[in-house]
């Protein structure tokens, strides 16, 4: 039984890693950082311009942080303060997450993806 | 009637077990790779011994019982949501894969550590109205393979070794 386990874990691997790479070789450089509390979106943020913005929720308190064409989440008083150790995003696609206090910063291009690069008169 | 008490008994301890790893587990330092958070889940070497060594209601009680308790203990209500999604996710992909007898504890255990993380994945999905928060799947795979590997083996080790 121990052959199938190899197996199934070669093939889990694969489809990890191959997926990963897919996923990162597609992705692109966002403008934008949206905020949404409790899955609302509540704000939005140009991340060409440094801002620093107090996020207050019901479940507790994040700074976030915009700085350098990338977000990040300098302090919270969460228990686990994953969304402070995440490194900074910046390509489409991306979230820094704080799970308590039902926090995501995403990632946004508004730029149109599949717009024609150019139109020949 | 001594048969139950000893086994009531035994359900205890196990799930006292389980909630001391649990406990252990959230005081060690965290391991980042892209996502800091990742865990091994070690009390599920308790619920993967459980499962092969009496059935699937002695390990989802066990289960569930280390859950409430640790909510209770040293976490807090939205957790529970995130924890439950996982556990039950995981433990039912584990039932089905033992029948189907295929694997080892090995394979059985990771398939439960990708599907933890999984279910724990789309219930965050759910409540944050987020689809991105499904990329974090890949390195979440990643992770539950590994940590699997490392549960099959030690649930295969507790099975061999414990008398009980």
């Amino acid at each position: 039984m121990k052959k199938n386990d190899l197996i199934l874990v070669a093939i889990l691997l694969l489809l990890a890693v191959a997926g990963f790479a897919l996923f990162t070789s597609f992705q692109t450089e966002g403008d934008v950082a949206v905020l949404l509390i409790d899955g609302e979106e509540t704000a939005r943020f140009s991340l060409s311009e440094n801002t620093e913005r107090v996020i207050e929720t019901a479940w507790g308190t994040n700074t976030l942080v915009i700085e350098d064409g990338e977000a990040y989440v300098r302090e919270a008083d969460c228990p686990d303060g994953i969304c402070v150790a995440h490194r900074p995003i910046s390509r489409v696609g991306e979230t820094v997450v704080c799970l308590p206090h039902r926090v995501v910063i995403k990632v946004e291009t508004t730029v149109a993806q599949d717009a024609p690069d150019m139109v020949v008169q | 009637m001594r048969e139950r008490t000893k086994k009531i008994t035994f359900l205890g301890l196990f799930a006292t077990v389980a909630l001391i790893l649990a406990y252990v587990e959230a005081m060690l330092p965290p391991i980042y790779a892209a996502v800091p958070g990742i865990k091994v889940g070690l009390p599920n070497v308790v619920v993967l011994f459980l499962l092969y060594r009496y059935g699937v209601k002695e390990a989802a009680a066990v289960s569930l019982v280390r859950l409430a308790l640790a909510t209770l203990l040293f976490g807090n209500v939205t957790m529970l949501w995130y924890s439950l999604a996982g556990a039950v996710l995981s433990l039912t992909v584990m039932v089905i894969t033992k029948r189907l007898r295929v694997f080892s504890t090995v394979g059985v255990s990771v398939l439960g550590g990708v599907f933890h993380n999984l279910g724990q994945v789309l219930v965050a999905m759910l409540l944050l109205e987020t689809a991105e928060i499904g990329y974090y799947m890949f390195v979440l795979a990643f992770s539950g393979i590994l940590a699997g590997i490392f549960i099959g083996l030690g649930g295969a080790f507790l099975l061999k070794k414990l008398p009980l």
